[in-house]
């Protein structure tokens, strides 16, 4: 979700940097990754305080909730994270990405709700964008996996312009 | 006047500094011989080891690039990949190919790296002053193996050409001595087919050759050449251990 | 801007090598370099000629490459620090040798296993030899994507214009980070300069002999002294520094790699509160950018350095400088990557401690 996001905003003319996460944190935890975008150059790929941070499960939540900027926005999958935030500063978008997934007819499109909501909501860049880096990273794969890619995307796109979250 | 025996045309024109009675030098002009026979001298690259053998290039006139102990075959590898037109060999001595260098040569023979390793086994570390070597065989004494070599307590003389054969890459092993003339002449036959095996581009050949270390046995070149035929060979038996090369490349 | 690609810092590597003519490349599996080796063993197969090896050990891939370097070849091998340390016997023989190679060292956490976090670690091994002997190393130090290709390419010329090892000294953060960069074009085989020592068989000239074992000490001392003058011209010819914002600076802070764009990070905040700091980043580890040091201590009285480490660039500071500017430290060693935030404070924190936003005198 993230390398997509970043090939997106590469592709709008941005700066970007993609940090994942690697080694022992590859699967399930708090795997994570960092993705800076600007108009000019990034200094550090690492966030001091993200002013975004899409949140797929409740311990990302815990560990960085506590990071976020003040005033800064989480996108949450509330099907899976039924609670609040703590802090009161933070904008939650909440999202029942799994459950709209199932509507979609994959579970394992999750991910590319959350980012159509993200990238609704943020304008960091363009579901056109999103959708032309997406083309580029899944062009070994089938027609019919870009095609329940791009619906889920408008799906999560559609859920926040509904002002559902 | 007819001319019956000359210097080959790939040994320089230096005497040997080996010991009186080393089977270093024999193997040397074993070496010349057999580039000169089969008219590979001019593309032949080697790589001496660390050890007595490492003045190798200071005899043999072909290109010559020094490895680390027990290295050898890993950096011929490196030459002969990026030039496998040429013919690359390696010289190794025991503690060389069968002690730090066990993993570089079983892992070269198992890829199936089309080079020749030519394996000098005279049991013992001869540069560092006569110490025990993975071949050295059980009593015989040594530096470090004072009273004599136990399996109990310094372990077994390593069969390396064997563990060799038994890789998938290894194509031609065997193990000849020099102790006579009879052998020596098995020798260079062997080498010969060694290289044959390399040029026809068949994969990892090998030959182990018995040889004596009269300096450090603290023997006679004659009791020397005695013991490998009465002694060595009995633990290490003159064979070919492994022959792929019959047939249709 | 669409001719970029996004990609991460050990496939650029991997990628630029080949485009800079790199035909031989063996290593072994360790984190966090993997990805290196695995690009390679896809890209290597595509070019005419190319060898890629997975090698038994990293003794072993550092002694293939110097085979391949021996036959002509551009070479190269990859690890991370405790693979490094197990190269280290090939890297004394290359610069003995005199033979070009480059190596990459993604830097984790050390000594020992340690674990596999970006660290700055392995500063003394690369820059003071690491192996035996008296030789140098080139250590360039990348800190971006673009660099680590652009400096892929100068490593190889490096290499080949002096006959030495060249180390790239990366850690886990710069070859996982993917940013966007243009790829240089690939360069012709047949344009690389052409090497008269190399060991391809002596057809119709005198055998060649490459080696390191020179047994009359007078001989050695006199390659020793040879290999000095060498290392003397490339410190005078390949210091490469970088200043960000050092001409009006009364405290300037010295990095490298990810430690410099964490710096550069805290640099940008806190001149926005008005304090007045630079930074001076080496991309040539060594020779160590004296120069680029004087220049700066002839108005700079602060220097303040960070490193991933306890401190080891630090000594080639304090060297450069010879006391004539005061040098603090902030390190952070073990594989902790600080945000550009804790930077600020302690650059803050050091600022006012020193009095530095009084105006001269």
């Amino acid at each position: 979700m993230g390398y997509v996001f970043a090939v997106a905003a590469m592709k709008d003319g941005k700066n970007v940097t993609y940090l994942p996460s690697y080694g022992a944190e590859m699967r399930g935890g708090t795997a994570n990754c960092t993705v800076a975008v600007s108009d000019d150059e990034i200094f550090s790929p690492v966030a001091s305080t993200p002013d975004y941070a899409v949140i797929m499960n409740k311990p990302s939540l815990a560990k960085y909730e506590n990071m976020m900027k003040s005033g800064g926005m989480l996108f949450i999958n509330s099907s899976i994270i039924p609670q609040g935030l703590f802090r009161s500063d933070l904008a939650a978008v909440r999202i029942p990405a799994n459950d709209i997934a199932r509507e979609v007819g994959s579970d394992r499109v999750v991910n590319m709700i959350m980012l159509g909501a993200f990238t609704e909501k943020t304008r960091l860049t363009s579901l056109e964008s999103i959708i032309s880096s997406l083309q580029e990273n899944v062009k070994a794969k089938s027609a019919s996996v870009m095609k329940l890619n791009k619906k889920a995307l408008y799906r999560g796109a559609e859920y926040v312009s509904r002002g559902n979250e | 006047m007819k001319q019956i025996f000359q210097r080959p045309k790939y040994l320089k024109k230096t005497p040997f500094h080996y010991c009186p009675g080393c089977g270093h030098s024999i193997i040397h002009r074993l070496i010349a011989e057999v580039l000169e026979e089969l008219d590979i001298g001019d593309i032949a690259v080697g790589v001496p080891p660390a050890g007595c053998a490492v003045l190798a290039y200071d005899y043999l006139d072909v290109d010559m690039g020094e490895a680390a102990h027990g290295r050898s075959p890993a950096v011929a590898t490196g030459i002969k990949r990026t030039l496998p037109d040429r013919i690359v060999f390696s010289y190794q001595g025991d503690g060389d190919i069968a002690a730090i260098g066990t993993a570089e040569t079983i892992h070269s023979a198992n890829r199936g790296e089309n080079i020749t390793v030519i394996f000098v086994n005279n049991g013992c570390y001869g540069m560092t002053g006569g110490q025990m070597a993975p071949t050295t065989i059980l009593e015989q004494e040594t530096t470090t193996t004072p009273g004599g070599r136990s399996a109990a307590h310094h372990g077994h003389p390593i069969d390396l050409s064997e563990m060799i054969a038994i890789t998938h890459g290894s194509v031609y092993i065997e193990r000849t001595s020099v102790h006579s003339v009879k052998h020596i002449l098995g020798t260079k036959k062997a080498l010969k087919k060694a290289f044959n095996c390399q040029m026809e581009g068949r994969g990892f050949s090998m030959v182990e050759i018995l040889s004596p270390c009269p300096t450090n046995w603290k023997l006679s070149p004659i009791d020397s050449f005695r013991r490998i035929e009465k002694e060595i060979t009995k633990a290490y038996p003159l064979k070919v251990i492994k022959d792929l090369t019959i047939g249709e490349k | 801007m669409t001719d970029k690609v996004l990609m991460r810092g050990t496939h650029v590597i991997a990628e630029t090598a080949i485009r800079a003519g790199c035909r031989f490349y063996a290593g072994y599996p360790i984190t966090p370099q993997n990805e290196l080796a695995e690009y390679m063993s896809g890209a290597m197969l595509k070019t005419d000629e190319g060898t890629f090896i997975q090698a038994e050990s990293e003794i072993a891939a550092v002694n293939m490459v110097i085979g391949a370097s021996m036959a002509g070849a551009r070479a190269m091998t990859s690890s991370s620090s405790p693979g490094i340390s197990l190269k280290q016997e090939g890297i004394s023989f290359l610069a003995a040798q005199e033979l070009p190679a480059v190596i990459v060292n993604a830097m984790r956490g050390g000594p020992g296993l340690g674990n596999i976090a970006p660290t700055q670690g392995d500063y003394f091994q690369a820059t003071r030899g690491g192996g035996h002997g008296d030789y140098r190393t080139i250590v360039l130090a990348p800190a971006k994507g673009q660099e680590l290709a652009d400096l892929t390419i100068k490593a190889f010329d490096y290499a080949d214009h002096y006959r030495s090892p060249v180390i790239i000294l990366i850690d886990g953060m710069m070859g996982q980070m993917m940013e966007p960069v243009l790829l240089p074009e690939p360069l012709q085989l047949s344009d690389l300069p052409f090497k008269d020592w190399i060991l391809d068989g002596a057809r119709r000239r005198p055998s060649r002999i490459i080696r390191s074992l020179i047994l009359d000490p007078a001989l050695e001392e006199e390659h020793n002294w040879k290999l000095y003058r060498k290392y003397e011209n490339i410190s005078r010819e390949l210091q490469i520094a970088e200043t960000y914002q050092t001409d009006d600076a009364r405290l300037v802070v010295v990095a490298y790699g990810t430690a410099a764009r964490i710096a550069k990070g805290a640099i940008k905040r806190v001149r926005e509160i008005g304090l007045k700091v630079g930074l001076l980043r080496p991309l040539t580890l060594w020779p160590f950018p004296v120069k680029a040091m004087e220049e700066a201590s002839r108005f700079v009285k602060e220097f303040l350095v960070y490193e991933m480490s306890t401190g080891q660039m630090v000594e080639d500071i304090r060297l450069a400088l010879k006391h004539r500017s005061e040098v603090h430290f902030h390190g952070r060693p073990g594989g902790i990557v600080s945000t550009p935030d804790e930077i600020a404070k302690i650059i803050t924190s050091l600022y006012y401690r020193r009095g530095l936003e009084e105006e001269p005198g």
